[in-house]
């Protein structure tokens, strides 16, 4: 597969150069420089998938081959965050207790930064930059979000819009209740749990109308 | 203490993709190699910097680990499968509903989907004073930071406290132990197959330890033999918060009725004592009796019988008898009478 440029490296060189973007466009600059030496040494490992051991992984992160280099005792939510750019996935407590950090690894919720990025080098990552269509079409869930106005501050959002997507794989036609449990594994602290269900409801039947359609 | 959010300290990470390589990086490193399975329990003691393992064994590569297998006596279910894997799975569901509900009830659906079922019999215990590295009996040292006057103790145990006052806060536990089930476990010396109740160990044996592994241990999978396959299954945890909390008691009971006799019962609790508890003295009590509320209550009365409250937890008292009546009588009566 060919690989793309992360992202952040575009954003970093477009002139619309915001202070986010620019933060953004450094941290993936930095990995960028940091493993060029490993890319000129061992230039065949490119597209290869990597082995235990290596630390130059090559991760499937949103339907890409992302390749970064990344210390042993390194979570998921780290290497995302400040490896290649995903800073859409949020830390919150980094001890499995808010769900802020929520991704799939193989359609299934995880809590990312209790996930060591090694064991992960054979799956495949979807964050929350990787749910809207190439086109800009936004998920159906997300787009619930909007026809709902779900969130008040929204740091919890991009783990609860993926632990309902993981739910609703599995559960696509569920009853409130039920959907309130699927989605109990992340907190808000804004307490707009209300409203955030209410979302997600509309969330799961703009999803079914779409895989209807 | 201060959450650090900072990276965990440097370790070796090993990742073997068979039992046999595990087994030989387990005895090559010994007590420096600390076993992950999930992680959920790891990654607290690491991020906390309390545990500093140079050499971390990771299990989640390991295919034979994993997975639900009907066998000619029941089922065997490997170490590995994560727990959202038990409550979904249709034999468990069918034949064993008491696991299915007590995993159900393990933390957060995220959890669940990561944490094993292996794991989650092996946990570490949750007393806060040991998890936040105070030099307890249970750390290695020479003190209950739990059992003071002042103490913060309401979660600790009223039952077999020795020195050490915490408790093993499996949800499983006590579900396996109903169910009759036997763990497999690969020693340096080859492979034992035991009751549930005896993998776990008290402070009374080992102060240290929570089970019988020991380094180079491996708890391979669980088996649940056809016995008490669709008996009469009861579950209950009591807890805080209805998610991520670990019970502050849990009942699990397996039973069988001719008419409206108790023909054959096992029952457990477990959050009481340092481990699992398997209440033979109400099984053989109620064996024979009628299932009734009445019953209930003797089981109830007779269970704690021996309980010990500490500064701030004697509400586990009442709770446990509350629980063992209504896991032998039902829920129809739940006030308790007297």
């Amino acid at each position: 597969m060919k690989e793309e440029i992360p992202p952040s490296e575009r954003e970093a060189t477009s002139l619309r150069l915001s202070r986010r973007n620019f933060i953004k466009g450094v941290i993936g600059g930095g990995v960028a420089a940091s493993s060029a030496h490993y890319l000129f040494r061992a230039s065949s490992l490119l597209g290869e998938s990597s082995a235990p051991g290596d630390r130059l992984l090559t991760l499937n992160v949103n339907g890409q081959l992302r390749r970064a280099d990344v210390m042993k005792q390194e979570t998921l939510a780290w290497t995302l965050r400040y490896k290649l750019g995903l800073t859409g996935t949020k830390l919150g407590c980094d001890r499995a207790e808010c769900g802020a950090c929520t991704v799939l690894i193989d359609d299934v919720p995880h809590y990312s930064c209790s996930v060591l990025t090694h064991t992960v080098r054979n799956k495949k990552v979807v964050t929350i930059e990787g749910l809207a269509n190439p086109d800009g079409t936004l998920h159906p869930v997300q787009q619930g979000v909007i026809d709902e106005q779900g969130f008040q501050c929204a740091f919890c959002m991009s783990g609860f819009i993926l632990s309902a997507v993981g739910y609703l794989k599995t559960h696509p036609n569920p009853t409130r209740a039920e959907l309130a449990h699927g989605l109990s594994g992340n907190l808000c602290r804004c307490q707009d749990y209300d409203k955030i269900l209410t979302a997600m409801m509309r969330g799961a039947e703009n999803l079914r109308k779409v895989s209807r359609a | 203490m201060a959450v650090i959010r900072d990276i965990m300290p440097a370790f070796q990470l090993l990742q073997p993709g068979t039992v046999a390589d595990a087994q030989k990086l387990l005895a090559q490193h010994d007590a420096d190699a600390w076993i992950m399975a999930g992680g959920m329990d790891s990654f607290d003691w690491l991020k906390d910097r309390i545990k500093r393992p140079k050499v971390l064994v990771d299990l989640s590569g390991i295919e034979e680990l994993r997975g639900i297998r009907a066998t000619a006596d029941g089922v065997e279910i490997g170490a590995m499968t994560r727990l959202s894997e038990v409550v979904g799975h249709p034999l468990i569901k069918e034949k064993y509903g008491l696991l299915a509900q007590a995993a159900e009830l393990v933390a957060s659906p995220q959890i669940r989907n990561q944490g094993t079922l292996g794991g989650n019999v092996s946990q570490d215990a949750r007393c806060w004073y040991y998890r936040a590295g105070w030099p307890c009996y249970r750390a290695g040292g020479n003190i209950c930071y739990a059992d003071t006057p002042v103490g913060r103790n309401r979660e600790h145990a009223i039952l077999h406290a020795e020195r050490c006052v915490a408790v093993n806060p499996s949800d499983t536990a006590p579900a396996l132990i109903a169910l009759d089930a036997k763990f497999v476990v690969q020693t340096p010396k080859g492979r034992q197959v035991m009751d549930a109740e005896h993998y776990f160990v008290g402070p009374e044996i080992d102060i240290t330890r929570m089970n019988i592994l020991r380094p180079g241990f491996l708890l391979m999978a669980i088996q649940i033999p056809s016995t008490w396959a669709g008996a009469q299954f009861y579950f209950e945890k009591m807890r805080d918060r209805n998610v991520w909390d670990f019970p502050l008691l849990n009942v699990a009971s397996a039973m069988k009725l001719s008419r409206s006799n108790i023909q054959d019962i096992r029952i457990a609790v477990n959050a009481a004592a340092a481990r699992p508890l398997r209440l033979k003295a109400v099984e053989d009590a109620v064996r024979g009796r009628e299932c009734s509320p009445a019953t209930g209550e003797a089981a109830g009365k007779l269970a704690v019988q021996g309980a010990v409250p500490l500064q701030f937890n004697a509400y586990k008292i009442p709770l446990m008898r509350n629980l063992v009546k209504r896991a032998i009588g039902g829920v129809q009566e739940a006030a308790w009478a007297s």
